[in-house]
């Protein structure tokens, strides 16, 4: 109240002073006239006694003001009056800082929606993932999921546990939806009971599938999420309690979860009970996500030390069937070693998102050298006011304030465009982030991403002012009057903490460009990989599953795969058509068991477990995986049932020398089963992608006869992707030939997955091609950078040097000689910044070496290439002004006196 | 800034006081204060006008005076400062400890000099 008041009275304060202290002299000034002086000796005594009356208006009125914030105020109002003046330099910076805190504010958006947020769930720093390592199952464990959970082992965890206060196993699946309008096949989270009240987000409406529903021989129930409900039912909140058919049977909508609920960090459209049968579960079905709420207070150690114990429990509690050994897991060393859910969603992303963070850094970094760069010379031209303020008597802290705030200013100005570069840089690099990028949809600019902004801008701006700042806050009154500047090249510790500045910069450009670099490199290397397939974009797959709702006759599921793969061979342009249970790079097992080959001793032991996929005649033939020895498969080695199967190379080459030695030889599953032949051996395939090993595979007929059944039986491949080799691949008109070929055989089946091989191929580099995008994107910056810092200093050097270069020329210098002076000191520059950067990237590197594929983090050709272009850069960026210096006429620049 | 070597600077609060204690006899202008001051004190004390607008200014912001425009007396415009209720408490406040403080500093000067 006080301070409101005072500042609305404040003008009539002021003036009543003013009267005051006029009233003061002139009385004064009288009765020394009436003293006898003269009119004029009198004012000026009066006026002497009277003291600085500037002064004392100026103490008298600061009562009435906040007299810090105010002078600030008037700094800042100063500055603003002087980037008026110059629009270039204030243009530079600003869109310099604009670009710099934007592309980090965006960064640190992805940053913070992926790695720092919570999950979206209440209490989620309880929430656990039940990860399983078992060193001894080769194959089934491996780093990237571990050992997923069997149903007993949910049994005997969910049923005994003392440290959960819920824990559930998931799944995902694909269903097929009939009834509503044309068949589709929707993304199902299978849950068992435990899931939903462990990650305890409340239905949007009707209630959650409970223990109840996971009868398996009780009623069908099925829930929605939120955008299923939108999209198939327009929001109908009267679907509670209405029907659907999930896979030709009918289950009854018990609620939907609300927008934005994701299963972990899956999107589902239904989330179908497990309803696993507690009577027919055996020990092993390794094939399960567990998920679970620690109770309060619990720590991960315990809870791991409570599942250790259960682990027994479990062997003791259940088998895989007579005359098989419970304990028989004790070999493969399974150990609890529960995370974070959150550190499980996020995987291995973050290395890649605190380099890129790290990268868009050190190009903030090269910024403000920049700036700062610019506000020396700036302040360079302010020296003679400068060094006058100070003698006049202005405080050295009061000047450095002064520059200071004008960074700052220019700090927060940038930082503010930054947020609008910032929002369209987010929508940028969600666009071509990668597209596995975990909680993708949690990122936005929220609070915390706009207090980084402005922590940033403020850091920043102090950061680049600072080095003005304490140059010239040190000026003092003697250093420099009017003229002496002019005289004199400039000083050598003036030119010092510019150089300081170029070094810097060419140091961090090196590292970015040789961390650029070698992504390039990376990427160039996984290009290079052969895959296990040919001409990627001309190859078109898509996953067609036929369950056992809808064909129950396993032949008949062959005969219908057939038809469909005969029927789209008839599409014009289509050059060849096959299937099999899992294309390259889709993320899918279709199965690991154990292989034992005939004349092998396995010492008592088991064999190691092998991948094994399906494969339909034709399928390499369509995918471009070349057949290197032996023959491919027949549809009458298929209908016949005949005991042969296909192998890759590698496994060929470990079990009998070659390739070619293969063929004829036998292997078998259990010994209790009959040989089947070698056929045919295929070149290896990248299975996992393109950065991972080729795993040895086992390639079994479409169908066969079922090797996990005592009686035998007919066993097909359910879920198969179709590869149809055309150049017409992934074009509109051809899909929709496609999807009618597949409806002419049966109108009930659903396509999935549609997508070229490229685009699966695409997306296995993902990775590595955003990594690759961003650090070119930043290495380029970085250069640009450094060749602007390189060339406004030499630029800078030659101005203020053109009349020791007219002396010089005038004495008879060489114009080539002066040229080669500039340049040397350029050249001078990037070679002292280029070794700090060597050794700074190589340690950097260390660092990065996880993302880099094929190629050492000391790669040579790397860091003889950098350096030399960083040179050239320097040589050029250094020449333009060195060749005006070199035209300078020395008469011209003496008369300038 | 003293002009004169002879004129010690007053202590903190001594100028305040000076000047409640002069504008409680009758309302005053500046010059008119300093003057007043210096005649009272037998040119003992001096006020240094750099001293006496800013504390008439603080003092105006505590509300302890009031101005109001007038005329000096050679009837030019000037302001008038005038002693507030909330003035005249303070000042005798500010008496009573000065009081208290003198007699300290005699008795202590008194011992030092026996």
């Amino acid at each position: 109240m006080q301070g409101l008041k005072s500042l609305f009275g404040r003008r009539r304060r002021y003036d009543d002073l003013s009267v005051s202290i006029q009233e003061h002299i002139e009385e004064r000034a009288e009765e020394l006239i009436d003293e006898g002086m003269t009119r004029k000796d009198a004012e000026r005594t009066a006026r002497r006694e009277f003291g600085n009356v500037t002064l004392v208006r100026e103490r008298s009125r600061e009562v009435w003001q906040w007299s810090a914030l105010e002078s600030i105020l008037g700094d800042i109002k100063l500055v603003f009056r002087r980037l008026r003046r110059s629009p270039g330099f204030a243009f530079t910076v600003l869109l310099t800082l604009a670009i710099g805190i934007g592309a980090n504010t965006t960064v640190f958006s992805v940053v913070n929606g992926v790695l720092l947020k919570p999950l979206p769930y209440p209490d989620s720093d309880r929430l656990v993932a039940l990860w399983l390592n078992a060193p001894g199952a080769a194959g089934l464990s491996n780093f990237i999921s571990g050992l997923h959970l069997s149903p007993s082992m949910y049994f005997t965890f969910a049923g005994q546990n003392r440290t959960f206060q819920s824990l559930g196993v998931w799944g995902l699946g694909t269903a097929n939806v009939t009834g509503l309008a044309r068949p589709e096949e929707v993304h199902t989270g299978l849950i068992s009971d435990g899931v939903l009240e462990a990650l305890d987000v409340p239905p949007a409406l009707g209630r959650w599938l409970t223990q109840a529903d996971q009868d398996p021989h009780g009623a069908k129930a099925v829930m929605l999420s939120y955008g299923y409900w939108q999209q198939r039912f327009g929001g109908d909140r009267s679907v509670i309690g209405r029907s659907i058919q999930v896979d030709a049977e009918p289950r009854e909508i018990a609620g939907v979860m609300p927008k934005r609920f994701r299963l972990v960090d899956k999107d589902f459209d239904l989330l179908v009970p497990l309803a696993f049968d507690r009577d027919h579960l055996k020990l092993a079905g390794f094939g399960f996500n567990g998920v679970a709420r620690l109770k309060p207070g619990v720590t991960l150690a315990q809870a791991n030390a409570d599942v250790t114990r259960l682990i027994g429990v479990w062997m003791d509690s259940w088998t895989n069937g007579p005359g098989t050994n419970p304990h028989f897991y004790e070999t493969w060393k399974i150990t609890p070693n529960f995370r974070l859910l959150k550190q499980q969603v996020i995987g291995s992303v973050g290395s890649v998102l605190w380099v890129v963070m790290a990268t868009v850094g050190l190009v903030m970094l090269i910024a403000c050298t920049n700036v700062a760069n610019l506000l020396l010379v700036r302040a360079d031209a302010r020296q003679q006011e400068l060094s006058i303020r100070a003698a006049l008597g202005a405080g050295r802290a009061r000047i450095a304030r002064e520059l200071l705030i004008e960074s700052a200013s220019l700090g927060i100005l940038g930082g503010v465009l930054a947020v609008g570069a910032a929002y369209a840089g987010l929508r940028l690099l969600v666009a071509i982030g990668p597209a596995d990028l975990p909680r993708l949809s949690e990122i936005s600019l929220d609070a915390r991403s706009l207090g980084f902004t402005l922590a940033l801008s403020v850091f920043s701006g102090l950061l680049f002012g600072s080095i003005p700042a304490w140059r010239y806050a040190r000026t003092r009154a003697c250093a420099v009057i009017p003229g002496a500047g002019r005289t004199a090249s400039a000083s050598r510790e003036r030119h010092r903490s510019r150089n300081l500045l170029v070094i810097a910069q060419v140091a961090m450009a090196l590292v970015l460009l040789v961390s650029a670099l070698l992504m390039i490199r990376t990427f160039a290397a996984l290009r290079n990989v052969e895959p296990g397939f040919a001409d990627a974009p001309h190859l078109q797959t898509m996953r067609i599953t036929i369950p056992e709702s809808l064909v129950r006759d396993p032949q008949m599921v062959t005969r219908i795969q057939n038809d469909i793969a005969d029927k789209l061979a008839t599409i014009p342009g289509v050059s060849s058509v096959g299937f099999a249970a899992a294309v390259p790079m889709e993320g899918i097992d279709p199965n690991w068991d154990e292989i034992r080959i005939e004349g092998k001793d396995y010492g008592g032991g088991d064999p190691p477990l092998r991948l094994f996929n399906s494969v339909s005649p034709g399928y390499f033939k369509a995918a471009g995986t070349r057949l290197l020895a032996g023959r491919d498969l027949t549809w009458t080695d298929i209908y016949g049932l005949r005991p042969v199967v296909m192998v890759s190379e590698n496994f060929a080459r470990d079990s009998w020398g070659s390739a070619s030695a293969a063929v004829g030889k036998r292997v078998r599953q259990f010994s209790s089963m009959p040989w089947v032949e070698v056929i045919g051996v295929v070149e290896d395939v990248r299975h996992n992608g393109v950065d991972e090993e080729a795993p040895a595979i086992v390639y079994w007929p479409a169908m066969q006869t079922n090797p996990y059944t005592s009686q035998p039986t007919i066993e097909a491949a359910r879920s198969v992707a179709f590869a149809i080799r055309s150049a017409r691949a992934g074009n509109e008109s051809f899909l929709t030939e496609v999807q009618q070929a597949v409806w002419s055989v049966n109108a009930n089946l659903p396509l999935a997955s549609v997508e070229t091989m490229q685009d699966v191929y695409g997306a296995s580099l993902a990775r590595t091609s955003f990594t690759l995008v961003m650090l070119a994107i930043a290495g380029s910056m970085a250069l640009l950078l450094g060749i602007l810092g390189i060339y406004g200093v030499i630029s800078y050097g030659v101005s203020q040097r053109t009349r020791e270069i007219g002396i010089r020329l005038a004495l008879g210098a060489q114009k080539s000689e002066l040229k080669w002076m500039f340049v040397r000191s350029a050249l001078l520059l990037t070679a002292v910044g280029v070794a700090i950067g060597v050794g700074t990237a190589a340690a950097v590197m260390q660092l990065m070496k996880s993302l880099l594929f094929g190629i050492s983090p000391l790669d040579p050709f790397t860091y003889i290439t950098v350096p030399l272009v960083l040179a050239a850069a320097a040589a050029v960026a250094s020449y333009l002004p060195a060749r005006r210096a070199a035209a300078v006429n020395p008469v011209e620049a003496l008369r300038a006196e | 800034m003293a002009k004169n070597p002879e004129h010690r600077d007053l202590f903190p609060g001594a100028l305040e006081v000076m000047i409640l204690q002069s504008l409680r006899l009758k309302p005053m202008h500046g010059y008119a204060l300093v003057k007043h001051i210096k005649q009272v004190s037998d040119n003992l004390l001096q006020v240094e006008e750099g001293s006496l607008y800013p504390a008439l200014q603080r003092m105006l912001r505590e509300g302890w005076l009031e101005s109001e425009a007038g005329t000096s007396a050679k009837g030019r415009p000037t302001r008038i400062y005038r002693l507030t209720d909330a003035g005249v408490r303070h000042l005798e406040q500010e008496v009573v400890s000065f009081e208290k403080m003198f007699a300290g500093i005699t008795r202590v000067l008194d011992v030092a000099k026996a």
